[in-house]
């Protein structure tokens, strides 16, 4: 196909010709850097959590009095293993992705104070005796606590629970020791420290980090005696019996402290409630885009009409000189895939601009580079789509045309 | 004439209704997105005192020592029990209140109410006139309640109406932590948006029912939530030693009414942080901040980026919506160069053609602004529908909706301009002539 002809045409027709390109050009920015914030929030919707998120039931009791825990727990745990369906039970101070976040800094030096610039930040989960078992953790190396170190350590109000051996994760493991074995290895926070015994599967952070998915899996267990910081207690059962399992365990609960405030819920809606953000901004996105690609297409359909209206009497002209419907159907699909290369080239610089800006001013990262032959190639077949009406039209104008004068 | 030139532009419109219609629908999903997003915004920007938030200032010190020093970093922003104290009893502002948040479990007496946690405030007695706090039924506390450490509290218009069906319960009693306290005073509706004097409880947080003074909540070992910093040793003894740990976790706001009120605390602040170096309590040099309420707002970044990011993403939107309905118009203008030519040939002027259509093109502006409204109110009401916890502000005031209607009747008047003046530029005689 010839395309001289196409561009001497649509020379004569600068202001049209420029707003489809601009157009694209604005949508395919606008789309590059919309799919691929999508992208990057189902990423994070999605990191992976090494524990029993489906069976796992979360019950929050406070208000009690803080004398009392000692007897209180293992009174509290009794009750709740008596619960049909429950097959482990225990009691921890937070959970992954509950945004209650308990940080701590440890350098690997013996010196290490814990306001030491090179330190890095973890979360402390509290773990009252089999934790692993209700979190359902997976453990990789070594061993979780047994039930000496679960009885000797103490938190009585201060800031780091008195034990001196941990469990990490896998990931904080390779941070920590690249290379190494972290078995036995030791971290400081003058005057506190904690040898690793164990490692799991990666657990999140009561927080995630957006930037560094790895930042999200810095998190180490301590074994804790009863105490009053431990007030979550979690079940674990089967997936399908879970509600049950919570409404049975805040009655049971409440019953044996009618003084407390007893709240509970599915591990599941910590999560769903975590991420609700995300999910309805996915949502926002995702309309926009769709309403967006509409509207593009809508106005190729409508320039595109006007265009083969303007210029029925031509096209009669070519047909009657011998120009088959195929040859006057190519021309304006020629004709706009030329408009749409020129509008996604544009199109791709200004989403990468776009993509620069929003990396100074906002969190986002650097966007993947096939993000924009992605947008294009969206643009290039909503172009030729969008044409297709039109151009049928056109190519149905009968060669009589050239001999009517209008 | 305008009379005459708003029947033409609605005739107009009858004209190739298809276009017109998709003109209309662009311009209104445009505008809609838009205003639903800058609504968003608009709400969660919005000034949490009026007129009162230019005068409130926040004071900052760094009391913390030499570890990990690195010069001009920002101070702690919360202040020590010590400092906290210190700055509160010297009285150098016109008002001032020491403050802090936490969860108190809540024992109605009402037996059809189970018992449950209650946000509670722990503040001193400026807080009611500091930042002009109305109260329905009774009076706040005084600088005495605070030094006796009374068993007072005022509680918000909402527990109010959850407790005592709204009527006054002055001299009524509350139990919080298992102690019995008298209710003195019921605030009216107050609820400053952003949470600007405690964002460590999150920006839009859900207001406190209950306020207690700080010196009381002390005394009872109330439960402090929210931020704690702290260094050194840390805090050791738990939350029962906060007043001797070297961390920092009060909120302090003073009210100044004048730059040199202003320039006085900021040196008063100056020679504290001085003294207590030179005392030794202080390690690093002399850092302190005194922002007022937009300023530590802005600083503390409390719009959520997620909302930000969204309006830049509508107003991209709304911008391809324009340029699609610059296309459309020019196609439907140029569609009519026939009847403007016939016109301009029987004299027609220039500039009234030129009048005429942009009046078109406003009228599709207007059009679509009233559908885009319609659009944006589903929008906003689809955002209240959303779990996060600025959703349920999002409503429309007066100010947006005369906004929306300005920007759509602007933009879409702005987007005839070009086809407009191409229309009229068509040469009268060779239009007649292909006729």
């Amino acid at each position: 196909m010839e395309i001289r002809p196409i561009l001497a045409s649509l020379r004569k027709h600068r202001i049209p010709t420029l707003l489809i390109v601009l157009q694209i050009a604005l949508a395919c920015a606008v789309l590059c850097n919309a799919v691929f914030m999508i992208g990057k929030r189902v990423s994070d919707m999605h990191l992976p959590n090494a524990m029993d998120e489906a069976g796992t039931v979360v019950v929050n009791v406070q208000g009690t009095d803080e004398k009392l825990v000692a007897a209180d727990i293992p009174r509290n745990l009794a009750a709740l293993r008596g619960i049909a369906g429950a097959q482990a039970v225990s009691v921890v101070h937070t959970m992954p992705l509950s945004r209650n976040n308990w940080g701590w800094s440890f350098g690997l030096t013996p010196d290490a104070p814990v306001s030491d610039p090179n330190n890095l930040n973890v979360t402390l989960y509290f773990a009252g005796e089999n934790a692993d078992k209700a979190m359902g953790l997976q453990l990789r190396q070594g061993r979780f606590f047994n039930a000496e170190e679960y009885a000797d350590s103490k938190v009585d109000g201060g800031a780091v629970p008195s034990t001196h051996v941990m469990v990490v994760t896998e990931t904080l493991a390779k941070k920590l020791w690249p290379g190494q074995s972290a078995l036995g290895k030791t971290v400081y926070s003058k005057p506190y420290y904690f040898t690793v015994i164990g490692i799991v599967a990666d657990v999140l952070r009561p927080y995630t980090f957006a930037l560094d998915h790895d930042r999200s899996y810095y998190d180490i267990f301590l074994p804790v005696a009863p105490d009053a910081v431990l007030h979550e207690y979690i079940l674990r059962g089967a997936p399908a019996d879970r509600e049950r399992i919570a409404r049975e365990a805040v009655a049971k609960l409440q019953q044996l402290n009618p003084q407390a405030v007893v709240k509970g819920q599915t591990y599941q809606s910590i999560r769903d409630q975590y991420f609700a953000n995300s999910q309805s901004m996915v949502w926002i996105l995702v309309l926009v885009c769709l309403v967006m690609l509409a509207v593009t297409a809508f106005g190729i359909v409508g320039l595109t009409s006007f265009w083969v209206s303007q210029r029925r009497r031509q096209i009669g002209i070519r047909r009657a000189v011998g120009a088959t419907r195929g040859d006057i159907l190519r021309y304006f699909r020629t004709e706009n895939f030329l408009l749409s290369s020129a509008g996604v080239l544009i199109g791709m610089v200004l989403a990468f601009g776009i993509n620069l800006y929003l990396m100074q001013h906002y969190e986002l990262e650097r966007m993947p580079w096939y993000y924009l032959p992605g947008g294009a190639l969206t643009l290039w077949l909503i172009g030729q789509l969008a044409v297709l009406g039109p151009a049928t039209r056109a190519a149905s104008v009968p060669p009589v045309i050239a001999t009517q004068s209008t | 004439m305008f009379a005459y030139y708003l029947e033409l532009a609605f005739r107009g419109l009858n004209r190739n209704r298809v276009l017109t219609a998709l003109m209309v629908l662009a311009v209104a999903l445009g505008i809609g997105a838009c205003m639903t997003t800058l609504t968003v915004l608009h709400v969660l920007s919005g000034d949490p005192l009026p007129g009162r938030s230019g005068s409130l200032y926040y004071p900052q010190l760094d009391p913390r020592d030499m570890d990990a020093y690195t010069p001009g970093v920002e101070p702690p922003g919360q202040l020590s029990w010590i400092d906290g104290m210190y700055l509160l009893r010297a009285k150098r502002a016109k008002r001032q209140a020491l403050m802090t948040g936490g969860m108190v479990p809540l024992q109605p007496e009402q037996a059809s109410i189970d018992p449950y946690h209650s946000e509670a405030r722990y503040t001193t007695a400026d807080f009611f006139p500091m930042f002009g706090v109305p109260l329905q039924y009774g009076t706040a506390w005084g600088d005495a309640e605070d030094q006796s450490k009374a068993r007072v509290v005022v509680i918000s218009a909402e527990l109010n109406n959850k407790l005592f069906g709204g009527k006054n319960s002055v001299g009524k009693t509350l139990r919080l932590q298992a102690t019995d306290f008298r209710i003195i005073g019921v605030m009216g509706d107050w609820r400053p948006n952003p949470h600007f004097y405690d964002l460590y409880m999150g920006s839009y947080a859900d207001y406190e029912e209950v306020y207690v003074p700080l010196s009381t909540a002390r005394d009872l070992h109330m439960d402090h939530d929210g931020s704690t910093d702290c260094w050194g040793n840390g805090n050791t003894g738990g939350q029962d030693n906060l007043e001797k740990a070297p961390c920092t976790w009060l909120q302090f706001w003073v009210e100044l009414d004048d730059p040199s009120s202003v320039a006085a605390y900021r040196s008063f602040l100056q020679h504290y942080s001085e003294d207590q170096r030179t005392a030794g309590r202080f390690e690093r040099p002399v850092n302190i901040r005194l922002r007022n309420v937009r300023e530590w707002l802005e600083f503390k970044q409390v719009v959520p980026s997620d909302a930000r990011l969204q309006a830049w993403l509508a107003l991209g939107f709304l911008v391809v919506c324009l340029i699609n309905t610059v296309g459309l118009m020019l196609a439907k203008f140029m569609r009519r160069a026939a009847e403007l030519g016939v016109r301009r040939a029987l004299g027609a002027s220039r500039r009234a053609l030129f009048g005429q259509l942009l009046m078109e093109s406003g009228v599709i502006g207007l059009v679509g602004g009233l559908l885009g409204l319609v659009l944006a109110l589903v929008g906003l009401w689809a955002v209240r529908q959303q779990p996060s916890d600025y959703a349920k502000l999002a409503h429309m005031d007066a100010a947006m909706l005369l906004l929306t209607f300005i920007v759509s009747v602007v933009a879409s008047t702005l987007a005839g301009v070009l086809p407009a003046w191409r229309a009229c530029r068509v040469a009268p005689a060779l239009q007649l002539k292909a006729q």
